[in-house]
């Protein structure tokens, strides 16, 4: 059996392994969502599930596309340019655009079971462990 | 910290320069940034007197003939937890924000925190307070912040 590896993905992740230990994560929290030209998630595991959580305001569900495939979430967020004729801008701080997140995922998940919702501007992602990601408990057979 | 975020910081510092040269034409609205900013930027600042931390929300200023309409990011925020004051030409806007995690919460991957949001601006006289109206929606907070009748452009008949 052949193993396919892909070079790119393997120097992405040893370059964020890299990175990780460069940088204290702490930092991140003093952060607000949305502000460095992309929207933020954060990650946590709740045992059966995976949560993925994004601060997307002004941006309606039908201009956001997500898709997941194994340990993989694709999530694509417009925002559109409402820039408007003879109009001053005083000040242009909130970003504009069609901005996509690739998130690698911990562990694979059901993509048929994923939830989604959004609530004033913050997208909410439920997305269950599969099957073959869960632990197992395996008996040692006695002769 | 993941490469992606790595990128992000490294442009939001790039937009920090850029914002310090541009936008800062004489304007009927300022932002005061010295009660919220960090030096280091658009990060989130603890306000002395109060607890908690305070997120500086992203904002559009832009003018219209007749109004100046100020957009805020506020995401998360409810809205019966957002509070707008006005007040000796400043105008303050809060939103408070409770965690929407457990505080012991621990994440696979954190890239922003949760907290209430607080910016002020200065408003010049040439605005008629009295009829300030907000709406919210998704996230994004709309102030209409009209013009005062004597700032309107007004046409002059040259009598005969």
């Amino acid at each position: 059996m052949t193993v396919y590896v892909n070079p790119f993905r393997q120097l992405r992740r040893e370059m964020d392994r890299l990175l990780t230990g460069f940088f204290p994560t702490t930092f991140d929290e003093f952060l607000p969502g949305f502000v460095r030209g992309q929207p933020a998630v954060n990650i946590w595991d709740q045992g059966e599930e995976l949560m993925v959580e994004m601060e997307v305001p002004g941006v309606k569900s039908n201009q956001i596309d997500i898709s997941v495939t194994g340990d993989e979430l694709t999530v694509k967020v417009e925002r559109p340019d409402l820039t408007q004729e003879d109009v001053i801008y005083h000040r242009r701080e909130r970003p504009t655009g069609i901005f996509t997140r690739v998130l690698q995922l911990p562990c694979a998940v059901d993509a048929q079971r994923v939830q989604a919702d959004l609530h004033e501007g913050v997208l909410n992602l439920s997305l269950p462990k599969a099957e073959t990601a869960k632990p197992r408990k395996i008996n040692v057979a006695t002769a | 910290m993941s490469l992606e975020e790595f990128d992000r910081v490294r442009q939001l510092i790039r937009n920090e320069k850029n914002d310090s040269k541009s936008e800062r034409q004489g304007v009927i609205i300022m932002t005061t940034e010295n009660t919220i900013n960090k030096p280091d930027g658009d990060v989130a600042a603890a306000e002395h007197t109060r607890s908690g931390r305070f997120y500086r929300p992203n904002v559009d200023i832009l003018e219209q003939a007749d109004e100046l309409l100020v957009l805020a990011d506020l995401p998360g925020a409810k809205r019966d937890q957002i509070d707008i004051k006005f007040e000796k030409g400043t105008l303050t806007l809060h939103a408070a924000v409770p965690g929407r995690q457990s505080q012991d919460q621990r994440y696979l991957q954190r890239e922003y925190g949760v907290g209430d949001y607080y910016r002020t601006f200065q408003v010049s006289e040439a605005i008629d307070a009295n009829r300030i109206t907000a709406e919210y929606a998704d996230g994004v907070l709309t102030l209409h912040l009209p013009k005062a009748p004597s700032i309107k452009p007004r046409k002059i008949n040259v009598g005969t």
